[in-house]
């Protein structure tokens, strides 16, 4: 039934099942219906308690750093046909992404739920650092998944986890990414699920986590729209962000749904190329299918077998995306567009020496996609770029690509 | 309509003992060899097969079917070599139901699963990751291709989803012993009886099975005294792994034994 019958577009809500049109639902096991009714529950009440609302409003302040600011990019403008380009800080957030905002929300409900301890999943290990410190803040009990390729390529994050106390388990099976590192998640939440709350990082999964993600995330937007108003007397002519999960693109896209001049373009990883086959574009190159709890956009094969995504980004490593980024699309009030792992690493080197900011590789992909927008829409365009995290943990990475070790590029 | 394993259920109750129900996943480790180990698992005693499709994301299965599974994909296995063992099998007289997760399904299309599965002579479907909220149109053509339709239920569903969910459910109802994923178990958890005697209350005449642990006769014994099926899945691929069709038919039988061993009755 979830794909036949044609629904009215939403702007805002998913249905009673966590449905965003055709997208969403609960594709998991019996075991965790109970865990998602309680979490569905603790969450409706804690978003009416203005104790919560405080209390998580005060962490974001006080202890994530926010509102976070926006900054304009002149010199990267240069090469986005004269687009003015103004970034939303995110990687300025404590932790390094806008991860935290997400982890502090769940975290809080993790408490307000009595269950001591926390599992997570985590590619780049952003949301797995995140997760690792709201549960330090909180005295909460950790455990971090993640694929074994993702902590060789993303060691200073395994590093910072367990340096916040957290327990990070490699996880060995598949493609060793983030969509094992979600299996394994899953599994770990099956057998403990009285005990532990798994804070899903990004809007995909079972319902509730993709509306409830999204709303964490949603201060993203809120502000950033604000401040755009405040600085430049307009919205912006488009907003940018990358797309794994999708849960930044979420954050910042939603407050503009209802915006309609505002175009909203997601950039996905394409790897070594969309029609290469190595890319992680679920939305460009995908076709609907169930992964880890969600009907949403999907790499499969003729089989409804997950095909392995690749990207040089361990953060946007993932076959599937989350529910709402397939409605906008099919809606079309989103457009989602592929950013090559070339493009993306031609970016993280350009606004690191115009602007003296290094992009998480994540987030080197909206910058990209900024780029290439700005030069379709030329001089006097205004755009909004989330400038999701920060790029430390892929020095390594850059190293190897630009060869940084043997002399400049 | 009866449920096409109905006939099973008679059979084992008027020998006053539970059924035996194995699990190993087609084309594992090649498809002809997965037919010769169901065939032995059938030969040893098993009275039902669960015939498994390989899946790339079994996020409710432990190591020993996740490996089975990742060798059998890595071979090439498709849908519609399962559907042929299941075909082979009940061309052999053979009872077998298919359990898979849903992506493959829904892919497939799940109307055109139902005909073909039909068609090959299975009976129906064990549904892993559907649950009966998610179900419509898997109902539907269950109804439309006459197959039994197989939910599961853990320790953690509420008596209001218990009830639910054996309200839609036709075959037998597939009870999770423990929470948790697939793998062969030292102590069959005492949760499983209280979780048997739930869903007895809300589902009177409705046959209960016992999944997720049972690796050898005394445990099957231990189950069979509270449930209407004793099921086996990770011992089967050990033992498939180690000894091929003989020592899968040699589980069989000791499983087989241990559902006829007298013991306790419930309440």
């Amino acid at each position: 039934m979830v794909c036949i019958q044609p629904v009215a577009p939403t702007t805002a809500q998913p249905d009673a099942r966590g449905y965003f049109g055709h997208y969403g639902g609960r594709f998991v096991p019996e075991a965790l219906i109970a865990a998602l009714d309680e979490l569905t529950t603790a969450y409706t009440d804690a978003r009416s308690d203005p104790k919560f609302t405080a209390r998580l409003n005060g962490l974001l302040a006080d202890y994530a750093g926010r509102p976070s600011p926006i900054t304009e990019a002149p010199s990267l403008s240069e090469h986005a046909g004269g687009a003015r380009i103004v970034l939303k800080r995110e990687d300025l957030n404590h932790t390094g992404s806008h991860k935290i905002n997400n982890v502090l929300g769940q975290a809080l409900l993790t408490e307000r739920m009595g269950k001591p301890r926390v599992i997570a999943e985590t590619g780049a290990g952003q949301h797995g650092v995140a997760t690792a410190t709201a549960c330090a803040l909180l005295g909460l009990q950790c455990v971090v998944y993640m694929g074994e390729v993702d902590t060789q390529r993303q060691a200073l994050n395994v590093a910072r986890m367990r340096l916040l106390g957290a327990e990070v388990v490699p996880v060995t099976t598949g493609s060793r990414t983030l969509k094992d590192a979600i299996n394994e998640a899953l599994r770990d939440w099956v057998t403990n699920v009285d005990t532990t709350h798994y804070v899903l990082g990004t809007v995909a999964g079972p319902h509730p986590f993709p509306v409830m993600v999204r709303d964490f995330h949603r201060v993203i937007g809120l502000e950033a729209r604000e401040q755009m108003l405040a600085r430049y007397g307009r919205l912006p002519d488009a907003v940018t962000a990358c797309i794994g999960g999708g849960s930044n693109a979420i954050g910042i896209f939603h407050p503009f749904l209802d915006d309609p001049a505002v175009r909203l373009v997601g950039f996905e990883a394409a790897g070594d190329g969309v029609d290469t086959g190595r890319h992680a574009a679920a939305l460009s190159a995908g076709a609907p299918g169930m992964l880890h709890g969600a009907l949403s956009y999907l790499l499969q094969d003729s089989d409804g077998q997950t095909v392995e995504a690749h990207s040089i980004s361990a953060g946007l490593d993932y076959p599937g995306v989350g529910p709402e980024h397939s409605w906008l699309k099919d809606t079309g009030r989103a457009e989602y567009r592929p950013i090559t792992d070339a493009q993306a690493m031609d970016a993280f080197q350009l606004l690191s020496r115009t602007e003296g900011i290094i992009p998480a590789i994540e987030s080197a992909h909206a910058v990209a996609g900024a780029l290439q927008l700005g030069a379709e829409l030329g001089a006097g365009a205004l755009l909004l770029v989330n400038l999701s995290g920060r790029g430390d943990k892929d020095v390594d990475t850059a190293v190897k690509w630009f060869d940084l070790l043997e002399g400049q590029p | 309509m009866t449920a096409r394993l109905a006939p099973m259920f008679e059979a084992c109750g008027a020998q006053q003992r539970a059924a035996l129900i194995g699990y190993l996943p087609a084309g594992y480790p090649t498809v002809d060899d997965s037919r010769s180990l169901l065939y032995a698992m059938l030969d040893g005693g098993c009275d039902l097969v669960e015939v498994g499709v390989p899946y790339s994301d079994p996020v409710l299965d432990g190591p020993t079917i996740q490996a089975a599974a990742d060798a059998a994909l890595r071979g090439g296995v498709r849908l519609r070599d399962v559907l042929s063992v299941v075909e082979s099998i009940a061309g052999a007289g053979g009872r077998a139901v298919v359990m898979t997760y849903w992506n493959p399904v829904h892919h497939y299309g799940v109307d055109a699963f139902a005909r073909d599965l039909a068609a090959a002579g299975g009976l129906g479907v064990i549904t892993p990751d559907l649950i009966p909220d998610e179900a419509q149109d898997w109902l539907a053509a269950a109804r439309a291709h006459d197959l039994d339709r197989i939910f599961l239920v853990a320790p953690s569903s509420t008596d209001q989803r218990l009830a639910m969910t054996a309200s839609v459910t036709r075959g037998f109802l597939y009870a999770s012993s423990v929470m948790g994923v697939t793998g062969a178990r030292d102590v069959v958890s005492g949760t499983a009886s209280e979780l048997v005697g739930r869903a007895r209350e809300h589902a009177p005449g409705l046959p209960v099975g016992v999944g997720l642990g049972v690796r050898n006769g005394a445990q099957a014994a231990e189950v069979a005294a509270f449930a209407d099926a004793v099921i086996v899945g990770s011992a089967f691929v050990t033992a498939a792994a180690d000894g091929g069709p003989p020592a899968v038919r040699a589980l069989a039988a000791d499983l087989a034994t241990g559902v006829r061993r007298p013991a306790p009755q419930p309440a």
